[in-house]
């Protein structure tokens, strides 16, 4: 079932064009990774779907209901999470966490104070003296401790240490097993890799790639180490070989999935004697995408 | 539909309430202390019917009207004296108050990312805009009731319960005005420190306007807020209705307040902004520089207010000039003093007031080093080749040439306007004189400024209370006869008030001196102090 769904939304901000044509769709119980270069509208979609921007064309909707009119009904099963989390300098981590719960009208202490403990998060100081990454420890154990069907997650991890992060993954797993959605935007994408079921990937206020990761690097290119009796000739002439190294007596290099049958029909020719296969990292799949060349552009699903 | 735009209203009120659960009180406290002490001093003062009407006569001038508006002189109780020396000066005081708290509450805050986490909730579109408009109300009626039974209660036998309750009903009224005008405001600007700054402004017009409809036009000073604090005339007529009107007014500019909210985006107001530039300027790229930059809109916005505060004051000259002429009583009463014409006699008062009003932009000017370290931009600058002696430095020169310009553009405003109403207008070097000798004064509260940046920043805000205080005694000391050593405190109590007294040089250069000293004191502090970000 579709918890989240945009339909072809679009954000100008006077004549400049933050966001066009978005779709994307967030299932019961996935997790979707949001993932773009800097300013590629990522943390405007989700103020779309907050109901704290307008859209200007298309719609928004979430549990079925329109994000900017049925705001609050919305919000009463959504947690979200900013990057940058501002807190009222005078008042106690405990205290934002307590008015954050309450305001949303749910209560459940001992999960309050579960993740404080996991989050080795001091709640009595005042909010002004928190360094960065412990602003963003309140705004999350006030969201993991709240009952929420669907969480809005924006880079909320930028400015956690490495265990932190951990215990973050563990809060989005356990969300996921429990059933409920996740949106989650990150430039870090090992996070992305572990956590998501799906990806979209945005691009100047357009989505240029959505599918399961699966289904991506499927799209993409394999990395191929290959040792042979004799020497390969000729695969630079090969359609969809790229990046060839000689290595040793092996030689490395990437290929275009749909080549690869053709490939490998040449390759074994040579006699193979030593085969590695890799699938692309996450990081080649999206350097592709994030790098700003159009040819390379390829327009979503 | 309400239901859902406004819901958790009052959580948000309650949250308001809890944040500001010092300062709230402070500000009404301070309130109601002022308007009730003012009353006890003038019945020990002015007890007799008698005294108090050598009062009235010295306040029929144009020059008095234009500053505290038109009173019942003909019947000069304890209760007309209060109310009209003292009710306008404190609905601007209230104004102001209402413009701090509504900008904090809302554009401030919105500015400063919370709303966004608020907006995640389940909490109205609307809710935070009128949780602040609540809190508000509440605290302009309490004011209201506090300050009306407290008048009441002095006994004061002209100060009946209905004249009571209208006083403090004005100062609340004309609070919720300004909390009406700042909400919108803070709806169309972008930022902050515009809101603020829009809706000050506005209470400088309204004050202004009614300053020049009270004295030649009264048809004008029904366009002021202000004019129609006047027209109630507590503890004599009695006027509720400019009381409802100034209540009208506050709805439709809730209403509208709302209006704009519902229809903008997060973060966004109305008044455009243009882009910036793509490259900083050779200019902006040095520490004083980049310290001009920041604050030069609210420079220039300063400098026009004065510019036309001076002339506002200055054009009242004429009036005060045909007024003395047909008036042999008055003349007996204010015998000239040697030399001096008794619109002369004038040049002091408003100089005191002018002065005091031109160190604010100098304040705010060398406060803003505290403001940027406590936004945590400083640290940009100190991580580069920036060191501390040239940033304070930067700050301080800003401030130290942006007094000087404050102070001269009211005096050439004062004489400009002056010299075309007057018939016998007066000598420029008289006037900017009589302006400028007051700049020693202002360098003392500039080195305090630096002196409490650099050695004690947990209390910098302590400059704008002692300017207050300044203003308080010198401005009120006259009416009040207070002990000398009162005005002494101030460093504005050892200015010589020219032309009426002798230039004395001694005081000025033990002014300049003290002021040295104390930013001299203030770098080194600075130079030694951690430094908040
Ligand atoms: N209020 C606004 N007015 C004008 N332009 C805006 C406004 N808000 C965002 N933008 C522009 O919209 C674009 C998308 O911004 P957005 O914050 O959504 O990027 P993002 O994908 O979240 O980037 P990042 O990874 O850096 O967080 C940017 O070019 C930004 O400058
Ligand atoms: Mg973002």
């Amino acid at each position: 079932m579709s918890i989240l769904k945009t339909t072809n939304l679009t954000k100008r901000f006077g004549k400049f064009t933050a966001l066009d044509g978005v779709n994307i769709e967030v299932n019961e119980g996935e997790v979707y990774g949001f993932i773009g270069p800097n300013g590629a509208g990522k943390s405007t979609t989700i103020r779309v779907l907050l109901g704290i921007l307008k859209a200007t064309e298309g719609t928004a909707e979430i549990f079925g209901k329109d994000a900017w009119s049925d705001a609050v009904e919305i919000h009463k099963r959504l947690a979200y999470v900013p990057g940058d989390v501002n807190l009222w300098p005078n008042l106690t981590g405990g205290e934002v966490i307590d008015l954050f719960v309450k305001l949303r009208g749910g209560n459940n202490k001992n999960r309050r104070e579960e993740l404080i403990k996991k989050f080795d998060l001091d709640p009595t100081k005042k909010c002004r003296t928190y360094s960065k990454g412990n602003r963003q420890k309140v705004a999350l154990v006030a969201a993991f401790s709240s009952d929420a069907d669907l969480y809005i997650l924006d880079e909320p991890t930028s400015g956690l240490d490495p265990l932190m992060e951990q215990v973050f993954q563990e809060c989005v797993i356990e969300a996921k097993q429990a059933g409920k959605s996740v949106l989650l935007s990150s430039h870090i994408l090992s996070e992305v890799e572990r956590l998501c079921d799906q990806v979209g990937i945005i691009r100047q206020g357009k989505i240029i790639e959505t599918g399961s990761l699966a289904e991506m690097r499927h799209l993409t290119r394999t990395n191929l180490l290959v040792e042979t009796k004799q020497p390969i000739i000729s695969i630079h002439e090969l359609k969809g070989v790229h990046d060839v190294v000689q290595k040793d007596k092996a030689i490395s290099f990437q290929v275009d999935t749909e080549e690869l049958d053709t490939v490998m029909k040449h390759v074994t020719q040579f006699g193979v004697v030593k085969l590695e296969s890799a699938p692309p990292t996450l990081e080649d799949l999206f350097m592709r995408h994030y790098e700003d060349n159009d040819s390379d552009v390829r327009r979503g699903s | 539909m309400w239901a859902a735009i406004s819901k958790n209203t009052l959580a948000l009120s309650k949250l308001i309430i809890r944040l500001d659960r010092i300062r709230i009180p402070l500000w009404l406290i301070g309130i109601v202390f002022f308007t009730i002490m003012v009353p006890i001093a003038f019945d020990d003062m002015y007890s007799s019917q008698k005294e108090r009407d050598v009062m009235a006569e010295t306040m029929e001038n144009p020059a008095m009207t234009a500053m505290v508006g038109p009173g019942n002189l003909e019947n000069y109780t304890i209760g007309a004296m209060t109310s009209h020396q003292m009710l306008l000066l404190t609905a601007v005081i209230v104004g102001l108050m209402s413009i701090l708290l509504v900008t904090r509450h809302t554009r401030a805050t919105e500015e400063d990312g919370r709303i966004e986490m608020i907006r995640s909730l389940p909490v109205g579109r609307l809710a935070n805009v009128n949780a602040t408009l609540l809190v508000l109300v509440v605290i302009n009626i309490l004011l209201a009731l506090i300050s009306g039974l407290g008048l009441y209660a002095l006994g004061i036998e002209s100060m009946d319960l209905e004249g009571s309750l209208l006083y403090g009903a004005t100062l609340g009224a004309t609070g919720i005005v300004f909390t009406g005008i700042t909400a919108i405001f803070a709806q169309l600007s972008e930022s902050s420190r515009g809101a603020t700054g829009f809706s000050i402004a506005i209470l400088l017009i309204a004050y202004l306007v009614r300053a020049i409809g009270d004295v030649s036009n009264e048809t004008l000073s029904w366009f002021s807020p202000l004019g129609w604090v006047s027209q109630t005339e507590a503890y004599s007529t009695n006027n509720w209705w400019p009381v409802g009107l100034m209540i009208g007014v506050s709805i439709i500019l809730f209403i509208l307040a709302n209006y704009l909210n519902a229809i903008r985006d997060l973060g966004a107001g109305f008044f455009p902004s243009k882009p910036g530039k793509k490259h900083a300027s050779i200019f902006l790229k040095s520490p004083i520089g980049l310290a001009l930059r920041l604050q030069r809109t609210g420079m220039i916005a300063w400098a026009i207010g004065l510019f036309i505060l001076g002339i506002s004051y200055g054009s009242v000259f004429g009036d005060l000039e045909s007024f003395f002429e047909g008036n042999d009583v008055l003349e007996q009463l204010l015998a000239e003093k040697e030399g001096y014409s008794l619109t002369e006699q004038f040049i002091p008062m408003l100089m005191i007031v002018l002065s005091l009003l031109a160190t604010v932009p100098p304040l705010m000017a060398m406060l803003k080093l505290k403001g940027e370290e406590g936004k945590n931009r400083l640290e940009h600058l100190f991580a580069r080749a920036v060191s501390r002696n040239k940033m304070m430095g930067s700050y301080l020169i800003i401030a130290i040439i942006n007094g000087f310009m404050m102070l001269s553009l009211t005096a050439i405003g004062l004489f400009a306007a002056a010299n075309a109403v007057m018939d016998e207008s007066f000598n420029f070097g008289m006037i900017y004189g009589a302006a400028m000798v007051y700049y020693p004064a202002m360098l003392v509260m500039i080195g305090l400024a630096v002196f409490l940046i650099g050695v004690l920043p947990k209390v910098t805000s302590f400059i704008w209370a002692y300017l207050t205080y300044s203003f308080l005694v010198l401005y009120l000391g006259g009416l009040f006869d207070f002990p000398e050593w009162v005005g002494k405190l101030s460093p504005f109590g050892y200015i010589p008030q020219l032309p009426v007294e002798e230039m004395q040089w001694l005081p000025l250069v033990i002014l300049t001196v003290i002021a040295f000293v104390l930013m001299i004191v203030g770098m080194v502090g600075y130079n030694k102090r951690d430094i908040d970000g």
